[in-house]
């Protein structure tokens, strides 16, 4: 099996331990991985924000880079969400047909990891071991957007002496948002603190997910507040062994 | 209670994150507003849970409110004649200033003194209470939440419980005051006995009543009104007069749409099978109910959403109020922080293209876009993908704006544009970026103060530092396989 990973913009320069994972794991599962070094961004904080031009410019972009490739892995749920239900409008509004065939034709081929493993290799127990006390935060684009459903439960399952503790209120956002943890500070701190008492609750180790931004915001907070837990991708999970444990990192 | 009542004027009202400030700071209420939707929101999960085709339900109603969207003008007129063929008697409004017109002067001709109202968030759209005041005509609220926000002197922060906000000891100061029963408890049945003594004088001295409506029925030209309490019962069938107002959006092609319609929103609205009380009358009846009836129909910057077709859906509400409940932005903030009578998702959408995008340009951004709200949306509007249109709109009208060249936000935004179009100049700003970030960077590897924009990430988050490599730069250096 051959795949190209889109590590996205902010993994790429903010958690690389989560695409260096990425590549551990699936090199451990017999997957040929390939890294095209001319990727930056998937283009969602543009639009999100409103930028239309300029995401499209970005959607533009990716779309002609991974036109020939057979398979891409996207260790982010809210990237694999922007591409499946924004790019198809921005291309209506703004592009030409020829880009809207291209795209139409990748689109089957774009995963996000958990969904890479379990549709497209049909592997759940990835052999991984990992003895910590972890619960599971589900990103909304992970949650709604893609509708992994049980997905990640299942990989998570499979971990030898990984305890996983159950999260209340899964469904309810961390408050970040993108741009709208700036925008609307405040608002997103108070919605992160609500959150936080739900994860910090679960006494955990470890609070993990498919998506680094949800943990960006939901570890600055634990970072902050000298919370006995850390927040670490489900990627680096997977990719953990008893003779390749986690990586360290600040 | 001392407090400020809150704008909703969406033209005069600050923005989102100035007027959610001194709210998050008020814990009784953001501690009122978690509990009332926590409540409703465990109702409506049970009660959807019991429908195995409640997926069909929701395709259904947006089917049919999409038909209503397409054809509308016909179903309108159709409306407006067989209502009139019935007796009543229909007008129509551009505006909120037309609409507060026509209604005033059937007040007048009616030489009202008084008038009672159903709870009607159209009325409080076009802030028709001000209108009739200045007329000299008394406005008096029926339903409960209503009666307790106007005794109050405060503004509905939710469609269907416009009182979420307040609790039951801030109603009996409220009622103990105002009604002039120092011994009031704040047992709830003590509480609605009061109001119902202190409403049960209106109901049966008032001759003139004003309601909302749900549902207009194009093919018998009826009216729909479902409420909770009774007192809509009572307005409807005690008054002489009676005069619905409603958004020319809430007309349905035919009586058998209620099936669907009915289902959905009681299920969503307050988590029950059916509401209490569901009323539906057709123009006048000698001898029984309202001898004169007139239907207001209120355009009021609805058409112009009509023609748009990411937009259009927002027409499709039909007021339930289930994405307000589920909101993780709404349950901190409560509605008042929206600047409008409508708050929440359906609000953030609704409010500023009601404004023709010339006010509340805030709104849009009011939400993480976590899509719960489309999730719960009993007739499918996808509020996300509304919110990032109008977000795309709000850039566009501001980004020709030359203050904006400067705004950190929008120069950022460029900057990073240029930087995501080549790998290399993406390569050569992260090591900028690392070189730049370490003068922020502390001893433990981490961010704990950042300026700017950076600023309000850091007042209440720490931000790792940036790593001594990117992975792209890892990739590129990598032992390679079979070597």
């Amino acid at each position: 099996m051959r795949a190209s990973l889109f590590v996205t913009c902010y993994n790429d320069t903010l958690y690389p331990e989560t695409g260096r994972a990425v590549v551990r794991l699936l090199q451990r599962l017999g997957v040929a991985l390939d890294f095209n070094p001319g990727q930056t961004c998937c283009g969602q904080m543009h639009a999100n924000t409103g930028f239309r031009a300029e995401a499209f410019s970005q959607a533009k972009r990716l779309v002609r880079l991974y036109q020939d490739t057979e398979t891409v892995v996207i260790p982010s749920s809210s990237c694999v969400a922007m591409i499946r239900d924004q790019y198809h409008g921005l291309f209506e509004e703004l592009g030409n047909e020829e880009l809207r065939r291209q795209f139409a034709a990748l689109l089957p081929r774009i995963y996000e990891l958990s969904e890479f493993l379990i549709d497209k290799l049909g592997v759940e127990d990835v052999g991984a071991y990992f003895p910590h006390r972890v619960t599971y935060h589900a990103s909304c684009h992970g949650l709604r957007g893609l509708h992994l459903g049980d997905r990640p439960f299942r990989l998570l399952s499979k971990v030898r002496g990984l305890e996983l503790v159950p999260l209340q209120n899964l469904d309810r956002c961390c408050g970040f948002g993108g741009t709208f943890s700036i925008k609307n500070a405040e608002v997103s701190s108070a919605m992160l603190s609500a959150k936080l008492g739900d994860i910090l609750d679960t006494r955990a180790e470890y609070c993990t997910a498919l998506d680094n931004s949800c943990l960006m915001h939901l570890g600055g907070a634990m970072h902050r507040e000298f919370a006995a837990m850390r927040t670490v991708h489900l990627a680096q999970i997977l990719a953990s062994t008893e003779a390749s444990p986690l990586e360290e990192t600040a | 209670m001392t407090h400020v009542a809150p704008n909703l004027d969406p033209r005069t009202a600050a923005t989102f994150p100035q007027a959610a400030l001194p709210i998050l700071r008020n814990t009784q209420l953001r501690k009122n507003v978690a509990h009332a939707t926590d409540v409703i929101q465990a109702k409506r999960a049970k009660l959807v849970a019991e429908k195995a085709d409640w997926q069909a339900l929701r395709t259904a109603a947006a089917a049919i409110k999409d038909d209503v969207l397409a054809n509308l003008d016909a179903y309108l007129e159709q409306f407006e004649d067989r209502c009139t063929a019935a007796g009543g008697t229909v007008h129509w409004a551009a505006d909120a200033s037309e609409a507060r017109r026509i209604i005033v002067d059937i007040l007048r001709e009616e030489q009202a003194s008084e008038v009672i109202k159903i709870k009607t968030m159209t009325s409080a759209e076009i802030q028709l209470n001000p209108a009739i005041e200045a007329a000299g005509i008394h406005a008096i609220e029926t339903d409960l939440a209503e009666l307790i926000l106007q005794l109050g002197e405060d503004e509905p922060s939710h469609i269907v419980a416009p009182a979420l906000h307040v609790n039951r000891s801030q109603v009996r100061e409220i009622f103990a005051r105002c009604m002039g029963l120092p011994d009031l408890t704040d047992d709830p049945q003590i509480l609605t006995a009061a109001a119902r003594t202190y409403l049960r004088k209106q109901f049966l001295s008032v001759p003139t009543a004003i309601s909302g409506a749900n549902f207009l029925i194009a093919e018998t030209g009826s009216v729909a009104i479902v409420e909770s309490e009774g007192n809509g019962r009572m307005c409807l069938t005690l008054p002489r007069t009676l005069v619905a107002l409603a958004g020319i959006e809430k007309v349905l092609p035919r009586f058998r749409d209620l099936e669907v319609m009915l289902q959905v929103l009681a299920r969503s609205a307050t988590g029950e099978r059916m509401n209490p009380y569901t009323s539906l009358w057709t123009g006048v009846t000698p001898g029984d109910g309202p001898e004169r009836f007139h239907v207001v129909l209120l355009d009021n910057g609805r058409s112009a959403i009509l023609g748009r077709k990411v937009e259009r859906q927002t027409l499709r509400c039909i007021r339930c109020a289930a994405c307000q409940n589920t909101c993780p932005v709404y349950r901190q903030t409560g509605g008042h922080a929206y600047g409008s009578v409508y708050g929440g998702p359906i609000g953030a959408i609704l409010t500023p293209q009601l404004m023709q995008m010339q006010h509340a340009q805030s709104l849009p951004y009011a939400s993480s876009l976590c899509a719960a709200c489309y999730e719960v949306c009993p007739v499918k509007i996808n509020i996300p993908e509304v919110l990032i249109e109008l977000r795309a709109q709000v850039v566009d009208q501001e980004r020709n704006h030359g203050a904006r060249i400067f705004d950190p936000m929008y120069l950022g935004m460029r900057i990073a544009n240029f930087l995501f179009a080549s790998a290399g100049r993406f390569r050569f700003a992260q090591r900028l970026g690392r070189i730049g970030l370490r003068f922020f960077t502390g001893k433990d590897g981490w961010i704990h103060s950042l300026p700017s924009l950076g600023a309000r990430w850091t007042m209440t988050r720490d931000l790792r530092g940036l790593p001594d490599q990117t992975f792209r730069d890892w990739w590129a250096k990598r032992p390679k396989e079979g070597q």
